[in-house]
């Protein structure tokens, strides 16, 4: 045991010696390695930054959080199946509340896209939510100056808006907004408070939004809009039954006969996560084969290297063996060797990547971990040591008299 | 050690080199006892077979044909390892070629056999250092072999071949790149390594060289010419 760890090291001086007497020629045949290497580390280190940031945007909708609504978040098969579906009522609402036992809190939820504007400035692309005062306590946000909608507002379907901080930027620059009256498609409201700021979802800027009460909302906009019923858990954990008590009651509240398939669709969080998973699964897939071939083409090119270099001393095979190096001594040697260029090969790779993922970020997120870099390094050693394996084997197995004659 | 029971025994050894289709007999069944501690000269013109025969017994090679007895141990039974083994801890050899690492130092080519003899790095320079300086060249250390002249190669391989204190010492004209003096001083150092009990086969072709032997094989064309003890002559 200890003399092969010693073998090993002396196994490693020799390799050290022999890659210094042919430097030029190891960099070259390690640069398959080290473009593999950079490919598979940087497409773990953005697929990981996609996925943090991703999981992040996520847990704004929180885990605990459900959306009952006509139609699923992500649409597998025709759209055709749901159109015909009935839209969601305050009946359904109701229901819901009332019948609820692991819910928390229940929101009636309208969104539609309106202009504001205020004295002589209009903003455009603003979203117009129509809810109550639960809003607060089902998608935890809070504002920041003022106040949300009060339960009076709602019951009483009174025109005040709490608005997003860049519909507040954009209309009142320095003036305070509170008790200001903006106007919403031709009716006034009276602003009653600021959201703190919540920035983006998914690309879309959440503090570019006005909340009115769900009522005035229908009353002046409309009734036949969309509703969504958000729920929140009493506790992230009771989720999935929290799924299944939702199901059973809107199917009761629409009067579904077992047998009829759900004529509405209860989303949650872990839908997105687990589609999103499919996708990146896919792109990471490419990029790890495309790596992987590369990684693949290096050891190849590294493999005919070392033939090379066994052919080329094999004369030094000879001596080694006529002084009493036995074969494991020969293939441990070469093997090192070969596993010493490509974890070069590896470092530098990895070196590039963490170059490439600094200007990446700046971008995206990107962001390499310690692991990632260290297992590209192991990994293009272990590379070296799969294709050293059969030129080191043929240098262990050379006849020592016949490897003394080639010079 | 028993002194005086046999070391090697060759039995009706043959070899045949293939060059080609034609086949080139450089030994034709060579019958050859060595006894523990002899100091043996082997002699005869070029291409008689000596360095072949050097080779067999150097276990570096096999015969075509015959039987080899080491230690009474038949060699053309022993696997590549067991080879490698005795070739590191019982046989120095010696080569006519030198046979040095290019572009190693004389103290890296020096080290190499104690390496496989599983030597730390100290003990090993000790050692290393100690022979190159018996054989002279303890300030050609960090000279590589193009840095060296032919005889000091020569002393390199000399020193290479001791290091790991062989209890056989093949030699394949140890002497044919030195002067006199130098020739004279490795003479002088194998007649020490001899009278300390060690077995010497020196292949020469300078009678006076082989006049300090006790023992000369003469071969000819691949055949044991004569087989004579010195002083019985
Ligand atoms: N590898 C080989 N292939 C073919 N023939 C060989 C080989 N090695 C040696 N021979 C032949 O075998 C014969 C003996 O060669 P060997 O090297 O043993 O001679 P030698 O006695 O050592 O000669 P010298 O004094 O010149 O060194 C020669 O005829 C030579 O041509
Ligand atoms: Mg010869």
């Amino acid at each position: 045991m200890f003399s092969a760890i010693w073998d090993t090291f002396e196994g490693f001086l020799i390799a050290l010696r022999a890659l210094r007497e042919n430097k030029a020629r190891s960099i070259l045949a390690t640069l398959g390695i080290v473009i593999g290497v950079m490919m598979v580390v940087l497409m773990v280190t953005i697929v990981a930054g996609l996925n943090a940031s991703f999981a992040k945007q996520l847990a704004q909708i929180g885990s605990g959080t459900i959306y009952i609504q006509r139609f699923p978040w992500i649409i597998q098969d025709d759209f055709f199946v749901y159109r015909n579906r009935p839209r969601m009522t305050m009946r359904n609402y109701e229901d819901v509340k009332r019948h609820s036992l692991l819910a928390s809190s229940v929101t009636p939820y309208v969104d539609t896209m309106r202009p504001i504007a205020y004295k002589s400035e209009t903003v455009t692309g603003v979203m117009l939510i129509g809810t109550d005062d639960t809003y607060l306590a089902t998608t935890d946000v809070l504002p920041e100056v003022g106040r949300f909608i009060s339960p009076l507002d709602a019951a009483a379907n009174r025109d005040v808006c709490v608005i997003g901080t860049t519909v507040s930027e954009n209309l009142f620059d320095q003036e305070n907004p509170i008790g200001k009256r903006l106007k919403i498609g031709g009716y006034y409201y009276k602003v009653v408070g600021v959201l703190e700021e919540q920035g983006s979802m998914f690309g879309m800027s959440m503090d570019s939004q006005v909340i009115i009460p769900l009522g005035s909302l229908t009353k002046h906009f409309g009734r036949r809009r969309d509703l969504s019923i958000i729920v929140k858990a009493k506790d992230p954990s009771y989720v999935a039954d929290l799924n299944d008590e939702l199901t059973g009651i809107m199917r009761r509240s629409r009067r579904l006969q077992p047998g009829e398939g759900n004529n509405f669709s209860i989303n949650e969080q872990s839908q997105l996560m687990d589609t999103y998973k499919q996708i990146t699964s896919g792109v990471y897939a490419t990029g790890i084969l495309l790596g992987g071939i590369s990684l693949l083409v290096g050891g190849i090119g590294i493999m005919n290297i070392m033939l090379v270099s066994v052919t080329e001393r094999t004369h030094e095979i000879g001596i080694r063996k006529a002084l009493g190096a036995r074969r494991i001594q020969i293939l441990r040697q070469f093997l090192i060797e070969s596993a010493l260029i490509c974890a070069i090969g590896g470092i530098i790779g990895v070196g590039i990547a963490w170059g490439g993922s600094k200007i990446i970020s700046q971008y995206m997120p990107a962001v390499m971990s310690p692991a990632v870099a260290l297992g590209g390094m192991a990994f293009a050693a272990l590379v070296g040591v799969g294709f050293g394996l059969f030129p080191a084997a043929k240098a262990a197995r050379l006849d020592p008299i016949i490897a003394l004659r080639k010079e | 050690m028993n002194i005086n029971s046999e070391l090697i025994i060759l039995r009706d050894v043959s070899k045949i080199y293939q060059v080609g289709k034609i086949e080139v007999p450089a030994l034709k069944g060579i019958s050859l006892t060595i006894r523990h501690g002899e100091y043996v000269a082997i002699m005869g013109p070029s291409g008689s077979g000596k360095s072949t025969i050097m080779n067999l017994i150097g276990c570096l090679d096999t015969p075509s044909s015959g039987d080899y007895f080491l230690n009474g141990d038949n060699v053309s039974e022993m696997t590549d390892d067991e080879l490698a083994h005795i070739r590191n801890k019982q046989i120095g050899f010696v080569f006519q070629t030198f046979n040095l690492l290019p572009r190693a130092n004389a103290f890296r080519n020096v080290e190499l056999p104690l390496i496989y003899a599983g030597l730390g790095p100290g003990k090993r320079r000790e050692r290393a250092l100690e022979t190159l300086t018996a054989v002279g060249l303890g300030d050609r250390v960090n000279h590589k072999p193009s840095e060296l002249s032919g005889g000091q190669r020569q002393r390199v391989a000399i020193a290479r071949a001791l290091v790991n204190k062989p209890s056989l010492l093949l030699a394949d004209e140890p002497t044919g790149n030195l002067d006199s003096t130098t020739g004279d001083e490795i003479l002088q150092l194998f007649d020490d390594l001899h009278q300390q009990g060690n077995t010497m086969i020196v292949v020469t072709h300078e009678e006076s060289i082989a006049a300090r032997a006790a023992r000369v094989v003469r071969l000819l064309d691949g055949e044991v010419l004569s087989d004579t003890m010195n002083g019985k002559r």
